[in-house]
């Protein structure tokens, strides 16, 4: 490797031995690509015309009079696929074409990232294969089935409690077995080095756009910045357009599940330590010994015992702040965004909208905040009425 | 405690190295198991601690590992497990270990306590020479030799700086992927064997695979100083659970049937 991928002490590549030329490969052909003008320009006119970028900043007034502060959306919602998921895998899709790979293999939770990948292998003629846990097969089928109308081959795995960290396991098992045609278009911003700052790469189109729209629309830069964090992609991409503006507070929110006196929640920052999963060094959740522990959450997107190293070095030097929404607020606030926007936000991106909820009352009325709305809620239809069914 | 060094020079021969999960099916049955193959014929142990996660193992050893942690096991109590094996015969022991469960532990510590038990070396599944210098100090401090792996895929360059990082053996994986039995040997083992040899005296072992006395012969015949049988010896046990004097018989019948061929 010619990086580290160090953040601070966190990441760097913690990996078998077998998988250190694939991610050598990657990292060489990011280095050369990510800057070229024609990888540019290909993936900008992918962006623009495929995925319909930019997304809108769109001033939410009804429910910014329901919280007490000024709230915009970022619609990553509005993306191609229905989530933020696209920006990465049309990139990392891009740069398994330019390496002359002609297979994708990728790890999936709530289906977002699996559906994205189909998507893209479609677009770009790639055999596809998709690792999913039974687990959330069962809980996000509608995705499945339209993974399996793109021509991808969705492989549900065993083991654990058949969510994403068991997607992970098996699609790097099987990476190692075939790493000479097969690229691995990871979906967060974890894992090994160079995945991390890669998804950030392609991932910053989300900060760039809503710094500037910020610009254009308010006038000056938001006082806070939110997004909700699994593994952390949305957040990492909409967090680094304004790192470099230390006046904007960023602030991460992670599953509370069933509350973070159980272990029943996925809130790795909030309340786990520090250790090594997936190749990264990072917050995991972990017992005594360090086995990783099973988590659980009413979004599939978020239910992952670890998280992205940059994220994990962003709450170590304080520049964002990490916070825990629980099952039940965050059904609450799904609840609210459909009932005074007529917008059905994804269950992940709702934990992002209950942080908002809580603040009620606590931030100045002239208070501009910019949540990113990183997909939508159509999967979730089911689930929310599973818990809350309709009169 | 026996070193590789003096192990593997009075051979003259490839040693037989069975691997298993400490703790499965269960503790008690376990060291009954690791007893029989050093009976049978075990030249040195590859033991590994079982993790929650093990993202270099196939489903086999996965399912192992997930046998083992329902039993109970933990590192601390996979140590003291390690000292009832090394009392019982002076061999090598060579851990295998996923880094989180180290890290947990406290490296220094870790390795300290390893080394205490009659430990030799350790390999760390998830941890590649590019961040061994996290290891490297405390491990060779408390006098315990360094096992890293080398793949058909790895460059020449890396082998050497592999070499140089490497005090106990250089575990060879025979193909590319994970863990697990397999009916044929990809045909990168041998000139992997070769390239190794021409580049270093380290001894070299072949794991990842090895399902039977006829690859195990193959090998041996290519100039490996020892054969690593894992993912087979374990399907012993997956294959007989409930039922502890077949897995025994089983078990002891294929170390020696591994143990003549390498005569």
């Amino acid at each position: 490797m010619k990086h580290k991928g160090r953040f601070g002490t966190f990441g760097g590549f913690y990996v078998p031995e077998v998988l250190i030329p694939a991610l050598e490969e990657i990292e060489a052909a990011f280095d050369r690509w990510k800057d070229d003008p024609r990888f540019s320009f290909e993936l900008d006119g992918l962006y623009r015309y495929y995925a319909g970028r930019p997304t809108p900043l769109y001033h939410a007034k009804r429910f910014s009079e329901q919280v007490g502060f000024n709230v915009y959306l970022k619609r990553e919602d509005l993306l191609h696929g229905g989530a933020h998921k696209m920006n990465n895998t049309l990139g990392q899709g891009l740069l398994a074409r330019y390496m002359g790979k002609t297979k994708l293999i990728a790890e999936t939770g709530a289906g977002q990232h699996g559906l994205a990948t189909a998507m893209i292998g479609a677009l770009f003629g790639m055999e596809t294969r998709i690792f999913m846990g039974t687990t959330d097969v069962a809980r996000q089928n509608v995705n499945v089935h339209k993974m399996k109308l793109c021509g991808a081959e969705v492989i549900p795995v065993e083991g654990g409690t058949g969510t994403l960290k068991d997607a992970i396991n098996d699609a790097l098992r099987y990476w190692t077995a075939h790493v000479d045609d097969t690229f691995y278009l990871f979906g967060t911003a974890g894992g090994p080095h160079p995945y991390p700052i890669i998804v950030k790469h392609f991932q910053s189109p989300i900060g760039m756009e809503a710094r500037q729209q910020c610009l254009d629309q308010i006038g000056r830069l938001p006082d806070i910045v939110t997004a909700c964090v699994g593994g952390g992609s949305n957040a990492i991409g909409i967090f680094s357009g304004f790192q470099a503006d230390a006046q904007v507070r960023l602030i991460g929110v992670e599953g509370g599940g069933k509350g973070l006196d159980t272990h029943e929640h996925c809130a790795t920052l909030v309340a786990g330590s520090v250790g090594v999963l997936h190749g990264a060094q990072t917050y995991v959740l972990q017992d005594e010994n360090g086995q990783i522990r099973e988590t659980e959450c009413i979004s599939a997107g978020l239910d992952y015992p670890g998280v992205g190293p940059e994220h994990a070095y962003l709450k170590e030097t304080g520049r964002a702040e990490y916070v825990s929404a629980d099952d039940e607020s965050v059904l609450d606030a799904f609840a609210a965004l459909i009932r005074t926007e007529g917008i059905i936000p994804a269950l992940e991106s709702s934990h992002a909208l209950a942080w908002l909820m809580s603040m009620k009352g606590k931030l100045p009325r002239e208070t501009n905040v910019v949540a990113n709305l990183s997909g939508r809620g159509d999967k979730d239809v089911d689930i929310v009425e599973s818990h809350r069914p309709l009169e | 405690m026996t070193t590789y060094k003096e192990t593997f020079s009075r051979l003259h021969r490839a040693a037989l190295i069975p691997f298993f999960v400490i703790g499965d099916p269960d503790s008690d049955t376990s060291l009954d198991l690791v007893k029989t193959a050093l009976d049978a014929g075990a030249d040195i142990l590859e033991l590994g601690i079982p993790f929650s996660d093990p993202i270099a193992d196939g489903p086999t050893i996965q399912k192992a590992d997930i046998r083992a942690l329902a039993g109970g096991m933990t590192p601390q109590k996979a140590l003291e497990f390690i000292g009832r094996v090394t009392a019982y015969k002076s061999v090598p022991v060579g851990l295998l270990v996923y880094y989180n469960l180290v890290w947990q532990y406290g490296i220094k510590r870790f390795f300290a306590d390893f080394k205490a038990v009659g430990g030799s070396s350790v390999l760390i599944a998830d941890l590649s020479i590019d961040d061994a210098d996290e290891i490297l100090g405390p491990a060779w401090a408390v006098g315990l030799e360094t096992v890293f792996m080398a793949t058909p895929v790895t460059v020449e360059d890396r082998i050497r700086r592999i070499a140089e990082t490497t005090t106990g053996f250089i575990y060879t994986v025979s193909t590319l992927g994970v863990t697990g039995a397999r009916d044929t040997l990809s045909d990168t083992v041998k000139p992997l064997i070769h390239k190794l040899k021409t580049i270093t005296d380290i001894p070299v072992c072949v794991g990842f695979g090895i399902s039977g006395p006829a690859q195990a012969r193959d090998v041996a015949e290519a100039g490996a100083d020892g054969v690593i049988i894992g993912s087979r010896i374990v399907k012993i046990i997956e294959d007989n659970l409930g039922n502890p004097s077949v897995m025994k018989t089983e078990l002891a019948d294929f170390i020696t049937s591994v143990y003549e061929v390498l005569q």
